[in-house]
């Protein structure tokens, strides 16, 4: 995947790993699943509404809290392309990187675009658009060995190429 | 330009001479972690690579303790996955209930945490072991499948805070207090990407428990870890617990540090983390109204440790909780509960009618043993008090230390034993 399009979803500050996928249905691993359940303490309209290819743009420390792979699972198999936020938390960072999750840091984004915008990034230069309002902002494109995890798809083909 | 602690440790354990903050390296791991939640996902992950089992055998912990014992049918599917998983192959530390804790007070009091380590774990909280001096840090699932195949994980190297800590903390104030007051200050990603370094003679007035609690909560600040020096103290707690050899490091004079921070401990006061995020802190004397409250937990990873028991049975001895409230008490280990019982604390906290619970991380996520219905208040000892965090998405966790939550217990509102 090299770019990714589609209406976006807008979050505040410190959306954390619980509201993303609440504890209570962490006794599955089955991607399906938690994605049925994928933001439903903080936004109950978001599973109904969700479309493949959808964006979700939200302010500062994206993901913060537990460790869970399980909330970028979601966020992806809830069919998300793409997460933009002014910051992420790391953890949540290193864990959408490790699936497959493409995540851009870009505050001015993040401050520019609405919910119910159309945008379009484009994961090798790091340029947004926001088709809506017709703006663009450079976000912060991978460092090359984070390239290399996404372009393999993940972290456990990387390690399977090697 | 010289480095941070976190930086040696890290540097040492990547093969090279120097690192510095921005970097990204591979390093060697003495320890990946796993529990009943995170590690079905990293085995499931580790099987689609091209490996012939573990790394080290002896150098990977897998601790069902989220839901366990068993709380429903599929989180008794995922412990048993990972109990296949460590009798396949012949994983030396697995441990059942019966012998297990909470994943981050078992690993320090078995041995398995050392100064100088390099530890990765899927659960955030695996930042606790920087209080021996190791350099440890929560990732996710797919990192432990890759750190349990290889015995390596890639990491940026972070950048620095400095926390001076200096004086000594008054009676009531703890660990807890000195972490939330940081939080408090700094915000919940005030130490985002970083390594929290603690410094300063303050820290010999802090015991091992107190520096458990406070390198726990380094990731409610953001940070990537939280790390004290390794003085004597620290040194008796490994040769007491540990087999291991630690490594000693220590920072560089000229380490560069991006903030600095002075944290007079004799000023601190108990400290609670209002809802709905750690940062929202008042000192107990900022909170002027009545907070009623129906449910205090005791326990988890950040204070389910012997100290923290001991100072709630000191506030509950003698006297009950308020009357149609819930006081949970959970001892973090198995040793710790046997202590305890030892002690005679279990008998204070049922005289006092709290209920007692095997080791289990239970209500801290809301998983089970102490879900809040809605409109409910608790205090709370646990780190996180998030939209839904312990329950229904309309309760309330309100964080604090053991001493806070038992005075609040007995209270039946937020009190402190001072007010008792
Ligand atoms: S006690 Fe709570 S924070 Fe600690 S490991 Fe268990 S669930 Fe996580």
């Amino acid at each position: 995947m090299k770019s990714a399009k589609g209406t976006v979803f807008k979050y505040g500050d410190n959306v954390d790993t619980d509201v993303i996928i609440p504890a209570r249905y962490l006794n599955s691993s089955d991607p399906a699943e938690l994605a049925a359940h994928c933001m439903e303490d903080i936004d109950k309209e978001f599973i109904k509404k969700v479309k493949k290819g959808d964006i979700i743009v939200a302010d500062k420390n994206f993901g913060c809290g537990s460790s869970r792979e399980h909330a970028p699972i979601a966020i992806k198999a809830a069919g998300v392309s793409c997460v933009i936020a002014e910051t992420f938390a790391r953890i949540f960072y290193r864990n959408a990187i490790n699936i497959g999750l493409p995540i851009v840091e870009c505050p001015e984004a993040s401050k520019g675009i609405e919910a119910g915008d159309e945008v379009e990034v484009d994961f090798d230069s790091g340029v947004i658009k926001n088709l809506t309002k017709g703006t663009s902002f450079q976000g912060q494109a991978f460092p090359e060995f984070m390239q290399k995890i996404i372009a393999a798809e993940g972290l456990v083909n990387y390690i399977n190429g090697k | 330009m010289g480095m941070t602690m976190t930086q040696k440790i890290l540097a040492a354990h990547a093969g090279l001479e120097k690192v510095e903050a921005g970097q990204l390296i591979e390093a060697d791991l003495d320890l990946v972690l796993g529990n009943d939640i995170t590690s079905p996902v990293a085995i499931k992950e580790m099987e689609k690579m091209n490996v012939e089992g573990v790394f080290d055998k002896d150098k990977i912990a897998l601790v069902p303790d989220h839901f366990v014992p068993n709380k429903d049918i599929k989180s008794a599917q995922h412990c048993k996955c990972v109990r296949e998983f460590a009798c396949r192959n012949e994983i030396t530390n697995y441990f059942e209930v019966g012998e297990m804790g909470i994943e981050h007070a078992l690993l320090p009091e078995k041995g398995l945490t050392v100064a100088g380590d390099v530890i990765i774990g899927a659960d955030s909280h695996t930042c606790t072991y920087g209080a021996l001096g190791a350099f440890s840090t929560g990732v996710g699932s797919t990192d432990m499948a890759a750190g349990m195949a290889t015995g390596k994980a890639w990491f940026k190297v972070p950048g620095a805070i400095k926390f001076n800590l200096v004086g000594k903390p008054s009676e009531w104030v703890g660990g807890k207090d000195v972490i939330l007051h940081i939080i408090g200050k700094i915000g919940v990603d005030g130490a985002l990407y970083k390594s929290m370094e603690f410094v300063g003679e303050g820290i010999a007035n802090l015991t091992m428990d107190d520096r458990f609690t406070i390198a726990n909560m380094a990731i409610e600040a953001g940070g990537k870890n939280g790390i004290f020096p390794v003085d004597d103290l620290a040194i008796a707690y490994m040769k007491e617990h540990s087999r291991k050899s630690y490594t000693i490091y220590e920072a560089d004079e000229d380490a560069v540090y991006e903030e600095e921070y002075t944290i007079d401990l004799s000023e601190l006061r108990p400290t609670v983390a209002f809802p709905h995020l750690p940062e929202n802190t008042k000192t107990i004397d900022e909170i002027k109204e009545d907070i009623e409250i129906q449910q205090v937990v005791i326990g988890s990873c950040t204070n389910g440790r012997l100290d923290d028991l001991r100072i709630a049975a000191k506030v509950l001895s003698g006297r009950h909780v308020a009357k149609g409230l819930r006081c949970i008490i959970i001892p973090a280990t198995q040793a710790i509960y046997l202590q305890a019982m030892e002690e005679g604390l279990l008998k204070t906290f049922i005289e006092a009618g709290a209920v007692v619970s095997t080791p289990t991380c239970g209500p801290c996520l809301g998983g089970y043993m102490g879900i809040l219905a809605e409109g409910e208040r608790c205090v709370s000892t646990t780190n996180r008090n998030f939209v839904g965090r312990m329950g229904h998405v309309k309760s309330e966790i309100y964080l604090a230390s053991p001493a806070v939550a038992a005075a609040s217990a007995v209270a039946g509102k937020i009190s402190c034993p001072c007010k008792l």
